[in-house]
């Protein structure tokens, strides 16, 4: 009888890597690729899924292109990933820092910065939305006391709609924390003690050693920043849905909104091709630039 | 001189504790001020100019009206305890299985499917969400928890990856040794690797029933009845009930009861199981 383990064992065992990866390439082909191509060629399309689709060309991107909304959502997003991703950074990393001490306890301030992190995002928005209430929301309660006669109103005005959406994404810098502290116990002491017997400062010795150690983390928060960045949806859905006067109107949010509430799902694709292009952009020149500042030990 | 350095180390310490209270005293307001407007009496928060840094009243029977009194916030539960273990399952099975052939099984050919793998996690999800959403909406899976657990089973980039990541460390001789006394690779994946990687097992099973926990774009998209909404959504709906009877004064207790109790389950499981969050954070961020 001819079985499976007479036959060579390089060959058997290529046979069973398409059986154990079978679930992954039957969902790459079902759920990406052909996804991925549908939606490339439904942003040529006009179609409002009731109806056939219509080919109408490269319509779609004209329309996005002088479409002031768009143009809109795009810059709120970008302004707030401008500013959300570099503070993220540098209070994450500041925290590391912080926790990065032999002192008793210390996992305690862990899990308490970690927490937010781990929050249902619906609840964060609910948390968040209350705390920004300009009337009787404690962060204005508190602008009072320290005596602001009047506070912003927070979700309620347009320019001070989107620092509020940065301040609740810093509350959440506790997963990048946990990176960078990571990173930071992987340092060798050699080099602190060494630096130390050469007299260097404070200063000198973190510009030096410790951020040229962990540049690898810092790059990665800065990629996985910038993609989650532009990605904000749930929160401007549950707090703003976009207003006042489309301020905090987010690119996904306004996807969405092309998508499943106005049905242009022709139009809703040719936006994700342009933020899948965007994302993909910013990755291939953040992976360029880090060429010249990331430092990996075993290269 | 001796005695100098000891008490700069002393004061050192001082500050580092007083500015991590600090900075934890601001991560913690949040959740301070939620709990606090959530056991206060409806309104009382709300009429003071000055903050009450203390409750005054305990009403615990709060959370017992923000669970039974608006919406079916029983029925939520029931909803996103299914859709949670049921893709925890999947993506844990489905992904290890991936994640041994391409470390374990692993051949010439293998390495340009694991960079598409790498690929496809940076596609973002607005692109093939539409077009997905199509493709149930055509099979009739709208309104249903269908779209939400079935991809789980076809295994999860991020999770396969990792769980490659971990077949790596394990030596290699062991494996050889198995599939020389005969042991086929089925028998070798559920005897011998699975119960060496459980820590993977169980970081993977943490993380996806936490995303599952936390998705509020999926059901919002597929699921139309009230009944079917998760908590995610449900809580929204709550939202709009309380919005709809007017008096944001009870509002704000309410809401807040009800966004704290979809928050505990998470924070229970992440006090249960930290190590596996810790690491599993770790391991993304760092090993590339």
């Amino acid at each position: 009888m001819w079985k499976g383990k007479s036959r060579p064992l390089k060959e058997r065992n290529k046979i069973d890597f398409f059986i154990f990866a079978s679930p992954w390439l039957l969902g790459l082909v079902l759920f990406t690729m052909g996804p991925l191509f549908t939606s490339l060629i439904l942003g040529f399309c006009e179609w409002d899924i009731l109806s056939s689709p219509k080919f109408i060309g490269i319509r779609n991107y004209k329309k996005l292109f002088n479409d002031p909304i768009f143009w809109k959502s795009l810059s709120n997003t970008a302004f707030y990933a401008g500013i959300q991703v570099p503070l993220g950074i540098l209070l994450s990393l500041f925290l590391a820092v912080l926790l990065n001490q032999k002192l008793r306890g210390i996992t305690f301030y862990r899990t308490l910065y970690f927490l937010p992190s781990i929050t249902p995002v619906v609840a964060i928005a609910l948390f968040w939305q209350w705390i920004f209430e300009p009337q009787f929301g404690i962060l204005n309660k508190l602008l009072r006391g320290l005596g602001e006669k009047y506070p912003p109103h927070w979700l309620f005005d347009t320019f001070w709609v989107k620092p509020a959406f940065i301040i609740m994404g810093l509350w959440g810098a506790g997963t990048g924390m946990l990176i960078f502290l990571a990173a930071l116990q992987g340092v060798p002491q050699e080099l602190y003690e060494a630096a130390d017997l050469d007299g260097v400062n404070w200063w000198e010795k973190h510009w030096y050693i410790t951020i040229p150690s962990i540049s690898p983390a810092i790059f990665f928060n800065l990629v996985m920043g910038v993609i989650g960045a532009f990605q904000i949806f749930t929160q401007a859905y549950v707090m703003t849905r976009g207003g006042p006067a489309f301020a905090s109107l987010f690119y996904v949010l306004y996807l969405y909104q092309n998508a499943f509430e106005h049905l242009e799902m022709g139009y809703a694709s040719a936006q994700a091709w342009i933020l899948f292009a965007i994302i993909f952009s910013l990755t291939f020149l953040q992976q360029k630039i880090s060429r010249r500042w990331v430092y990996y030990e075993y290269e | 001189m001796n005695m100098n350095r000891k008490c700069q180390v002393f004061f050192k310490k001082i500050g580092s504790y007083l500015l991590l209270s600090i900075i934890a005293v601001i991560f913690v307001i949040p959740f301070y001020w939620a709990i606090l407007t959530a056991i206060s009496p409806p309104g009382s928060v709300m009429m003071l100019v000055k903050i009450e840094w203390l409750p005054k009243e305990i009403h615990l029977e709060n959370f017992y009206k923000a669970w039974f009194k608006y919406v079916p916030m029983t029925l939520y539960l029931k909803n996103s305890l299914i859709i949670a273990f049921s893709v925890v399952f999947g993506t844990v099975i489905t992904s290890a299985s991936v994640g041994y052939a391409f470390s374990i099984l692993r051949w010439p050919g293998s390495d340009i499917l694991f960079l598409i793998l790498l690929g496809t996690m940076m596609i973002p999800g607005q692109v093939t969400m539409i077009p997905l959403y199509i493709l149930f909406f055509k099979i009739g899976w709208l309104n249903s928890f269908k779209p939400l657990i079935i991809p789980a089973y076809f295994g999860n980039p991020f999770f396969i990856f990792l769980f490659s990541q971990f077949f790596a460390t394990l030596p290699r001789e062991l494996f050889d040794a198995a599939t020389v006394d005969g042991c086929s690779n089925y028998s070798i994946f559920w005897k011998i690797a699975i119960p060496l990687v459980k820590p993977a097992l169980a970081t993977v099973a943490v993380f996806s029933f936490m995303w599952t926990w936390n998705d509020f774009m999926g059901p919002l998209i597929y699921l139309r009845d009230t009944n079917k909404w998760t908590l995610s959504l449900g809580i929204l709906n709550f939202q709009e009930q309380l919005y709809r009877t007017g008096e944001t004064s009870i509002n704000f207790t309410m809401l807040m009861a009800a966004a704290l109790l979809v928050t505990l389950p998470l924070t229970i499981l992440f006090f249960v199981a930290q190590k596996y969050f810790i690491q599993g954070i770790v391991l993304t961020g760092l090993k590339r």
